[in-house]
């Protein structure tokens, strides 16, 4: 089995897609927020591996031409984004405000559960980059001289999380303005959860993805002064 | 050649994107020099927005998917994450919910207050 996935061209799309269909589907049954197609097609596409013993390089030999798109496809989310231009006009300063608020809460809550914890110096820096999106988090968190394989790990699980539990976030704050959700997405959750703000409109789409770039550098540029503190 | 010429679009400010991160010594992406290129020529009037449109809007549908294979790939990172897997799960709950708890009330809480200023 092993061998033919390594040789096939489209297996690993074509698992991947099945997969997020498989999670679609279930998710229109049974509406729960647990039912989030993406954390349901990871999770089948781990257990198909495992169940037939097959290489993650074979799987990925295919599936990498899904993430070759990820920069094209981001690069793409200004046109959201500049379509909302003037909502981005008027609420500037809501804007900019949220946003630095936000990136704070994420390192300051990081440093905090790290003390609670008590989780080493490296463990600390390691986390600190994680709600931003992965290539800036490897950059601060390689820095900073964190794990950076494991930096990766948790910013994906924190877009996974963010994209599934979403939904019932801003329904527990009663968050209903679409520019509000689409900033606590994006700035909470990056790139993926902003493919879920996307899927509730075109004004939370866009704001998610300008959370993306400025939450982003808010975190560079605040960083390295949150490293000092543990 | 509507598809050949919006893909063609895309890829060459993707390219510039990634010559930019090549000359820039920051940890930015590529990606997110090109996000705000692209926006920069929209802003701008360099580019129409109907020259991208439908790809645009193709590639931003499927995005989700995209993210799958680097998700799967955790699968390899198991073994470093074990050690630490309780307080890594804490963590990664409970800062996503405060980050979008915090930014979202703050942007609607603004947001309100300056809409009942202007009337």
């Amino acid at each position: 089995m092993d061998s033919f996935a390594s040789d096939s061209a489209f297996f690993g799309v074509a698992l991947t897609l099945g997969c997020y269909w498989i999670g679609a589907a279930l998710k229109k049954r049974f509406r729960l927020a647990i039912f989030n197609p993406l954390l349901i097609a990871v999770a089948l596409c781990i257990a198909f591996l495992l169940v037939f013993r097959i290489d993650y390089q074979s799987y990925n030999s295919g599936a990498k031409y899904l993430s070759y798109l990820l920069t094209p496809a981001t690069v793409c989310l200004a046109l959201p984004l500049y379509r909302q231009l003037e909502k981005l006009r008027k609420n500037l300063r809501a804007i900019l405000c949220s946003l630095i608020a936000g990136a704070l809460t994420s390192m300051g809550s990081v440093l905090l559960l790290s003390m609670l914890f008590g989780l080493s110096h490296q463990e600390y820096v390691t986390f600190l980059p994680k709600s931003i999106t992965t290539a800036i988090g490897m950059g601060v968190s390689e820095e900073l001289g964190g794990i950076v394989p494991l930096t990766v790990a948790a910013i994906i699980i924190t877009g996974i999380f963010g994209n599934a539990a979403g939904d019932l976030v801003m329904k527990l704050f009663k968050i209903t303005e679409p520019i509000a959700k689409g900033l606590a997405m994006g700035s909470a959750s990056h790139a993926i959860g902003t493919a879920r703000a996307m899927e509730w409109g075109e004004l939370e789409g866009a704001m998610s993805s300008l959370s993306i770039v400025i939450s982003g550098i808010i975190t560079v540029a605040a960083a390295s002064f949150f490293a000092m503190l543990y | 050649m509507k598809y050949l010429k919006q893909f063609s679009i895309i890829i060459a400010i993707s390219f510039t994107a990634e010559l930019i991160k090549y000359l820039v010594p920051l940890p930015i992406p590529a990606s997110i020099y090109g996000l705000v290129l692209l926006f920069l020529l929209l802003c701008t009037g360099a580019l129409r927005e109907d020259s991208i449109k439908e790809s645009a809007g193709f590639l931003v549908e499927i995005m989700p998917v995209m993210f799958i294979p680097a998700a799967v790939g955790l699968l390899g990172s198991w073994d470093a994450v074990r050690p630490i897997l309780l307080p890594a799960v804490a963590m990664i709950v409970a800062v996503t919910i405060a980050v979008m708890a915090v930014t979202g009330r703050i942007a609607q809480r603004m947001i309100r207050s300056e809409e009942k200023r202007r009337g």
